[in-house]
């Protein structure tokens, strides 16, 4: 179970989060500038919180006093635009952070990428960066999957397609997957509970509809 | 016929050699740490290190003296614990060239860190690897076209240094005669011949040196350019 419960001063608001997750897929829904992002840096350990916790299956990853670093908290993240390393093969990419080839393996075939091992980033299109990406975070056996934004650059039916992958992983894997998005259909769809966030502020699921 | 001494294309290359090195550890370093880094002062140091450029030599030369002279605080420093003495030696023709070419590296290394998405190294950190290891293996691979481009520039630049390198190492044939010194004393005392030869020299390096980089750049930049 991860759970929140931290303060962030930003520019414009306090970012505010409190919630508690279990392996299930959640939806940050709100606009741009909400607080979404650095939500996700926050338990990524990328950025910290200026105040509270961040617990992950009863291991405190941050309070004031200590941090966790990044590089230990095995947090899957996926990033907006992917990025991905552009000077290695996919196949680099993916074994970036894992020597466990079986893993990489049985995830290439998973998300159907065998044939682009080979391939650099720039040679292969916005869906299949969106598989590699993906390959290469759950590659290191994350323990909390994060998403920010991950299908915003599809095309509809390669979209459509992605969704059904996560869901089929989601199945696989039982880890908490959190996946921020402003698009209310793919919020639907995908979510398990939606937290509606905006000013900082995270609201209720029940606020959403 | 020409009867010249070799010295001044040696001592010249060894003085760039030398400094270059200098210049990239220092001016690789510094950009990493300085440019996507926001703290109080950042403009202030950034100004500080680009000053080399836009100040006259001879100002950067009166500096140097005035730090590394023999009275010079630094100057005394070396003298008394290490028994090195800057002025009117090599030292002194490579601490001038460091100065003078610092702004080029430091320049191209900063727009060379800036020039990737600052992600790519966030996703090897949630990764697991080390901050060292995001440098070797991530950072400095995809800053590499600039910092190239910004070691050639340094490598031109401290090979054509006059000035400082005048004010601080002086002029004595075989230990500070470097091109452009040996260049202006050849034209002084009327052996155009000599100088002529020595610019043909200097002119080639320069040319092939920014030459090779352009076509190295033209070739290394389309490489990475994404699919839409």
């Amino acid at each position: 179970m991860l759970k929140l419960n931290f303060q962030k001063r930003l520019n414009q608001y306090l970012l505010d989060i409190k919630a508690s997750f279990q392996n299930e897929i959640i939806i940050l829904f709100g606009p741009s500038g909400s607080g979404k992002t650095t939500t996700l840096n926050c338990i990524a350990g990328l950025s910290h919180p200026d105040s509270g916790i961040i617990e992950l299956n009863g291991q405190l990853l941050f309070e004031e006093r200590s941090k966790v670093p990044v590089q230990k908290r095995r947090m899957g993240y996926l990033f907006q635009d992917y990025a991905l390393f552009p000077h290695m093969t996919v196949q680099k990419n993916i074994q970036y952070g894992s020597n466990d080839n079986e893993l990489a393996q049985q995830l290439t075939e998973v998300v159907g990428i065998q044939h682009l091992m080979d391939s650099y980033p720039h040679q292969i299109s916005g869906g299949e960066k969106q598989r590699v990406a993906l390959a290469r975070a759950l590659a290191t056996k994350p323990r909390v999957l994060l998403l920010d934004e991950p299908f915003s650059s599809l095309d509809q039916s390669t979209k459509n397609q992605c969704h059904q992958e996560l869901m089929r992983l989601h199945q696989m894997w039982q880890i908490p997957i959190i996946l921020v998005t402003h698009d209310k259909e793919e919020a639907r769809k995908l979510g398990d509970r939606i937290f509606p966030i905006d000013q900082g502020k995270l609201g209720s699921p029940d606020d959403f509809w | 016929m020409l009867t010249m001494s070799y010295s001044p294309l040696f001592l010249s290359l060894k003085i760039a050699a030398i400094a270059t090195l200098l210049v990239f550890i220092a001016g690789v370093l510094l950009a990493r740490v300085i440019s996507r880094n926001l703290f109080p002062g950042k403009s202030i140091l950034e100004s500080i290190f680009l000053l080399p450029l836009v100040l006259p030599p001879t100002v950067v030369g009166f500096g140097l003296l005035y730090l590394f002279g023999k009275n010079g605080i630094l100057g005394k420093w070396l003298m008394d614990w290490f028994g090195v003495q800057v002025v009117f030696s090599w030292i002194g023709a490579v601490i001038a060239a460091v100065v003078v070419s610092f702004p080029l590296m430091y320049q191209s290394a900063s727009a060379a860190f800036q020039n990737y998405d600052s992600n790519v190294e966030n996703a090897a950190l949630t990764m697991g690897a080390s901050r060292l290891k995001v440098f070797f293996t991530i950072s400095f691979p995809l800053a590499w076209p600039g910092l190239l481009a910004g070691t050639i520039l340094t490598f031109a630049r401290a090979l054509g240094e006059f000035g400082a390198t005048l004010m601080i190492a002086g002029y004595i044939p075989g230990q500070t005669d470097t091109i452009p010194l040996a260049i202006y004393f050849a034209v002084e005392s009327g052996r155009m011949e000599q100088a002529k030869m020595w610019v043909l020299i200097i002119v080639a390096l320069g040319f092939s040196s920014t030459l090779w980089l352009n076509w190295w750049t033209k070739r290394n930049t389309l490489s990475f350019k994404s699919k839409p």
